[in-house]
Formats: C-alpha cells, sequence, structure tokens
C-alpha cells in the first residue's frame, strides 16, 4: 500500500481527470437553462457527441477533426430540441426526455459497426514536467487539452454571465422572457443560440469519454453521467464554480471509494457506492445557503414555454 | 434512479416494438440485462440466440432489461406476444420469472444462471464459470510478482463469490503469498467505473485484475497501465492483445439450440443444468504466448483434469477467513455448497457486502 504524497498526486490528477465530462456537460447546460431553457437531454447529447467523435476518429484518423466532429454532432441534435421547444412550443421536459431516448438508440445503432475497434493514442501535454516534479507534476501537467479546458471552463462561464452583456441578455431571458422581448431582444434567438451551445458542449463531453477516458466505442459508455450533470447544475444554484465543486466532489468520491475498498477500509461497502451522491448534495446544500444568491441565479423561467403573441 | 427511470421507459418502447410482432408460429424469446453489443456476457447470449436462429426458428430479444419489477412486464409481454419458450438471461431474472411462469403454464421458460423453479413450466442453467476461474487463478499466481491480485467485482451473489474463492484458491495453490483485493461495483455493466475500479486496485498494487462485469474496459485500463488481465464472458483477446492472458468464454449456443428444439418438438422437460469445461458451456481463449510456454503446458493439463474430473476447483481442506474448515480434507465441495456460497476463503481481503 503506497500513501506517499507523489500517490496522493496521482489521484489527484486521476480524479481530476474523471471529472471533465461533468463540467463540459454541466457547464453548457448551465447557459441553456440560464436562457430559461431545460434541456434534459444531456445524457443523449453525449452519448452522440461520444459515437459521432468515435467514429470520426476511426474514419478520418484525425484526433482534432473527431473532437471537432463531436461538438458538432452535438449541436445538430440540440437543434432538433430547439426547433421542437422553441418553434413548435412542445413541452421542455417531454422533448429533453425523448432527446435522451433518441440519443442512446441513435448512438447505438451508429455505433454496431465501431464496436470492437481500439482507440488511438490521445496527444497528453507536458509529461516530462508529470514525471519529474513529485506530487504537483501528476495534479497539473500530463493531461490532455481538453482538461485544461474544462477547468477554465467554469470561470470563463461566470465572467461572461455576469460581466459581459450577452451574459446579461440571456440571464434576462432566463428570468423574465416578457420582459426581454418588449425590450427588443429576440427570445427566441438568444435560446436558440444557449440551446446550441449546450449541445456543442455535451458533445464535447461525449467525446472526452469515447476519445480519452476510456478510449473505445461501448453501448451507453456514458453510464448516466449526463443525469449526474443535470443534477449538479441545480445542486449547484446555476453558479458555474460551484458546478465546478460538485463535479469534483462527485468524481473525487466516485475514485476514492474505489480505492478505500481495493485498500480495505472496513466500511459497508453499499455506504462506499452511495457516498458520492450524498457527499455532492451535502456540500452543494451547504456551500448553497444564501437564498438571496439562489434567487439571483435561478433562472425564474426555468422549463416555462414562451410564445411572443404578435 | 435516473437509471432505472430511463431504462423503464426504454423497456416500455421495448414493449410497443414486441406486441407487434404476435404470430402463430413458435417463437423463442430472450431477454438481456445489458445491450448486445458489450463484447461481454449479453454479446454471448445473443451468439447462443442467433444459432437458434441458424436453426431455423424464430427468435425475439429485449435488450438492457434492468432487473427487478421492470423485467417482470417484459417477460410477460414476451409470453402474451405468443413466445413458446423465453429465456431470462441474468441473475435478477429469478422471481419476476417464476412469477410470469404461474400465468402462463403452457409456455416453457429457462432461467439463466438461478435457483429457484417453483413450477413446472421452469428450468434452470447455468455454467460452472468456476472452473474457468481456477484456471484464472493458477495463471495469476504464477504471473504476478506484488503478489496482489485485483478483483472487480459486481454485486455480492453466490455466483460471484464463487468465482473469487475458485480464483484464490487456485492462485494460493501455486504462490501461497498472493493476496485478492476485491472492489465492488453494484453494477454489471458501467465501462467508466469499471475502468475507474481497475486502475484502482492497479495503484494499490494489483499487477493482475481480473473481473465480474461485463464490459471491455478493465482489460483495456489493465494494457495501458501493463499489467496482465483476463476477458470475461467473451473473447476480449483484441481489446487488450499484450495485457489478456486467455479468456473465460460461455458458450450458450449449444443448449439454447438443444432446449428450442425439444420445446419445439414436445419434448421440452423441466431441468437444472450446470455445465462446465467438460460440455464446453465453459471454453477458453487461446492462451497468451507471454506467459511462457512452460505455463501453457500447466494450464492446458489443469484444464484437461477439471474436464475430465481429476481435479476439482474445490478440493479439500478448504477454511473460511476465520480458519473454520468449510471442506475437509480429502473430499470436495458438492453441487449444493457451491449453489449457496456465500463466505469468502481464506487468503481473501475484506468482508462480502451484506
Amino acid at each position: 500500500m503506497s500513501f506517499d504524497l507523489n500517490f496522493i498526486g496521482i489521484l489527484i490528477g486521476a480524479i481530476m481527470a474523471s471529472s471533465v465530462p461533468l463540467i463540459l456537460a454541466a457547464s453548457g447546460e448551465l447557459i441553456t437553462e440560464r436562457s430559461g431553457v431545460l434541456n434534459l437531454g444531456v445524457e443523449g447529447m453525449m452519448i452522440i457527441g461520444a459515437i459521432s467523435g468515435f467514429a470520426l476518429m476511426v474514419i478520418t484518423d484525425n484526433l482534432f477533426l473527431a473532437v471537432i466532429g463531436s461538438m458538432i454532432s452535438g449541436l445538430i441534435i440540440s437543434i432538433i430540441f430547439g426547433v421542437l421547444t422553441q418553434s413548435l412550443l412542445t413541452n421542455h421536459v417531454a422533448t429533453g426526455l425523448a432527446l435522451t431516448i433518441f440519443g442512446i438508440g441513435m448512438s447505438a445503432m451508429i455505433g454496431k459497426n465501431f464496436v470492437g475497434i481500439p482507440g488511438k493514442e490521445f496527444p497528453l501535454l507536458f509529461v516530462n514536467l508529470k514525471e519529474n516534479i513529485p506530487f504537483l507534476g501528476p495534479i497539473l501537467f500530463g493531461h490532455s487539452v481538453i482538461l485544461y479546458f474544462a477547468f477554465l471552463l467554469p470561470f470563463l462561464t461566470n465572467y461572461f454571465l455576469k460581466k459581459t452583456k450577452i451574459g446579461l441578455i440571456i440571464r434576462a431571458v432566463g428570468d423574465s422572457p416578457t420582459s426581454a422581448s418588449n425590450q427588443g431582444i429576440n427570445v427566441s434567438l438568444v435560446r436558440y443560440s444557449c440551446i446550441l451551445y449546450g449541445g456543442a458542449m455535451c458533445g464535447l463531453a461525449g467525446a472526452y469519454l469515447s476519445l480519452i477516458y476510456t478510449p473505445q466505442w461501448i453501448e451507453n459508455m456514458t453510464g448516466g453521467r449526463g443525469w449526474i450533470a443535470l443534477a449538479l447544475v441545480v445542486f449547484a444554484t446555476w453558479s458555474p464554480i460551484k458546478v465546478l465543486i460538485g463535479a469534483l466532489i462527485f468524481g473525487g468520491i466516485t475514485i476514492l471509494q474505489l480505492h478505500m475498498q481495493a485498500v480495505g477500509f472496513r466500511i459497508p461497502v453499499q455506504l462506499l457506492s452511495a457516498l458520492p451522491y450524498i457527499m455532492t448534495i451535502i456540500v452543494l446544500v451547504v456551500i448553497s445557503r444564501d437564498s438571496r444568491k439562489i434567487k439571483l441565479n435561478t433562472p425564474t423561467s426555468l422549463g416555462q414555454i414562451f410564445y411572443k403573441e404578435k | 434512479m435516473y437509471k432505472n427511470f430511463l431504462r423503464y421507459i426504454i423497456s416500455v418502447l421495448f414493449f410497443l416494438g414486441v406486441s407487434g410482432q404476435a404470430n402463430a408460429d413458435f417463437k423463442v424469446g430472450f431477454v438481456y440485462v445489458g445491450p448486445t453489443g458489450d463484447h461481454g456476457w449479453t454479446y454471448q447470449h445473443d451468439e447462443g440466440r442467433k444459432a437458434v436462429e441458424a436453426a431455423g426458428i424464430k427468435t425475439t430479444y429485449v435488450e438492457s432489461v434492468p432487473e427487478g419489477a421492470d423485467a417482470e412486464r417484459v417477460i410477460r409481454q414476451l409470453a402474451q406476444s405468443g413466445h413458446d419458450l423465453i429465456f431470462t438471461t441474468s441473475f435478477g431474472y429469478m422471481d419476476p420469472t417464476n412469477k410470469v411462469a404461474k400465468d402462463f403454464p403452457n409456455v416453457k421458460f429457462e432461467h439463466a444462471t438461478g435457483y429457484k423453479r417453483e413450477h413446472s413450466n421452469v428450468s434452470t442453467y447455468s455454467a460452472r464459470f468456476y472452473e474457468g476461474r481456477t484456471l484464472l487463478g493458477h495463471m495469476a499466481g504464477k504471473m504476478t510478482k506484488t503478489n496482489v491480485i485485483g478483483y472487480i467485482a459486481s454485486f455480492p451473489i453466490p455466483e460471484v463469490i464463487r468465482g473469487i474463492n475458485a480464483m484464490t484458491l487456485a492462485a494460493q495453490k501455486v504462490n501461497p503469498d498472493i493476496k485478492t483485493k476485491i472492489v465492488w461495483v453494484f453494477t454489471w455493466y458501467d465501462p467508466g467505473k469499471e475502468s475507474e475500479a481497475a486502475q484502482a486496485l492497479i495503484d494499490q498494487g494489483a499487477d493482475v485484475i481480473m473481473q465480474h462485469t461485463d464490459s471491455t474496459a478493465p482489460v483495456q485500463v489493465a494494457e495501458k497501465a501493463g499489467v496482465w488481465s483476463f476477458g470475461q464472458a467473451s473473447d476480449m483477446q483484441r481489446f487488450a492483445p499484450k495485457s489478456i492472458l486467455t479468456s473465460i468464454i460461455d458458450d450458450w449456443a449449444p443448449y439454447y439450440v438443444e432446449r428450442s428444439i425439444a420445446a419445439r418438438d414436445g419434448t421440452w422437460k423441466q431441468q437444472d443444468t450446470w455445465h462446465g469445461l467438460k460440455e464446453g458451456m465453459v471454453a477458453m481463449a487461446p492462451y497468451n504466448s507471454a506467459m511462457g510456454s512452460d505455463l501453457v503446458k500447466e494450464v492446458e493439463q489443469l484444464q484437461k483434469d477439471l474436464a475430465s474430473g481429476k481435479t476439482h476447483s474445490f478440493t479439500g481442506p478448504i477454511y473460511d477467513q476465520k480458519g473454520n474448515i468449510l471442506v475437509a480434507e480429502g473430499s470436495v465441495a458438492d453441487d449444493g455448497m457451491l449453489a449457496g456460497m456465500n463466505v469468502y476463503v481464506k487468503g481473501v481481503e475484506g468482508d462480502i457486502p451484506q
């Protein structure tokens, strides 16, 4: 049993890697929800991203194209959701669920030809530094470029929502589409854009799984991570930074509990398995107690259908 | 919860598909716990189904059916829509299968890996996977340098515990210093979680990994980390060509064909089948030459001995973790004991989750 400092560094690095898909998908969904749209199709968009990324990698042998392609596929799938909920005014919840079922089925169908093909090595950055610096090396270095992007994303999202004009417009649309519309804002356009952005991020999250984390295509490989991402957004009370914290706690405890089992801690295994869920909820509830802030962050019109009268 | 809900919806969609195909001909239905593309457990059952189809019998399958109440609805739907024989291929379908069998006395049911045959139209069948585990244990004990064998376990049921014990006993025989470290993942199929578990075991010093879950993720992690691994349920060699020493293959095809033909011809009778290496229901994939030709020969001999009955996976003396004797010296565990195995043997670390 090795519990030296370097090992703890490796562990933290692994935790960071496991939380990437959650951070990406949740950050995307957060923007979508902030504009007042509840898209429960995260899991479906992720799995579509996963299969498209993997399929493109196999066909083109180019990882860059694969990553871009996965984002575009996520985006295309989210267009379906956009057209249905924004133009045809269908119910957000039902449409989102349908999108997930569609995504899972569709990905399985496309994926039939890609099962059993080994993945390609994804280039990792600063591998030398990772091996030569103890403790901090494995935490800070030797990751894929997508991981660095994922850890920047919550801060960028936070800045974007709070300090930029477009961010404010999105929040305005999410809080009161009627007022925003009266101000001359094209609510439909804003919501469409947010839906597409969310789709692209979910696609990227899926590609991270199929290209980097478990480089292969397996049916249903997202394994419910889309639903966790959705729950994170709500428990983080729509704050990007708290989404990051929540994703790290969830990923962290998931991995730690497996290590605790392997080391032989005498804690009931069922409790250990439930721990990631319990701890994430507890921590996020505790750090989000300020009800004034929750009100400020919650998109008031979330999931409501907006129809501009002509 | 989210997963169950999702699966529920998916299974509902499947009913619609299934109910549309009612037909008077003889038909066989299959219920799978995972997707047919898992390249493990469900994949092998589906290979068996294809063999039935090739024998000229119509088949239907429903994949990714969660164990529990939803399973009952799927099985009932298959029975209602004119299927004459239904194979339910996961341990958790045991009670649902028996419940539905009561209401459909004219339909025959075959439940895999269970032990309840409450009605005369229910048969059970399983494979002696533990014989394969004995071979794995022998190889693991010989190949490990760290003396730590990592084992990814799904659910604490006798079938899984039997595998852990068989492997540990065989490994101890060739290497008394080995330790078996176990991680329970409480799922049959979650590639992400299975790879995290594999990684955790490797980080804790295991240099041989095996799993009682269905995806190929653990062998791929092992390949990357440069440790030894074994394929589960089907030949997973191409997923980890360097790391895999062999795979335990479940070959259901002959059994499925035989039982389907029997049911069609009216000769089907209730029975409890437990076949192993001897009958070919458990088979081994080619052995990796990286373990050296001497070891390959040893293992091949052991495989022959297990098949012929000369050697038994559970030969006494066997002790539990506290040192109480389970099987006396000179005798072997009987099938009743094997079927209900719920304690670890000496040398396994940790407690069985209750």
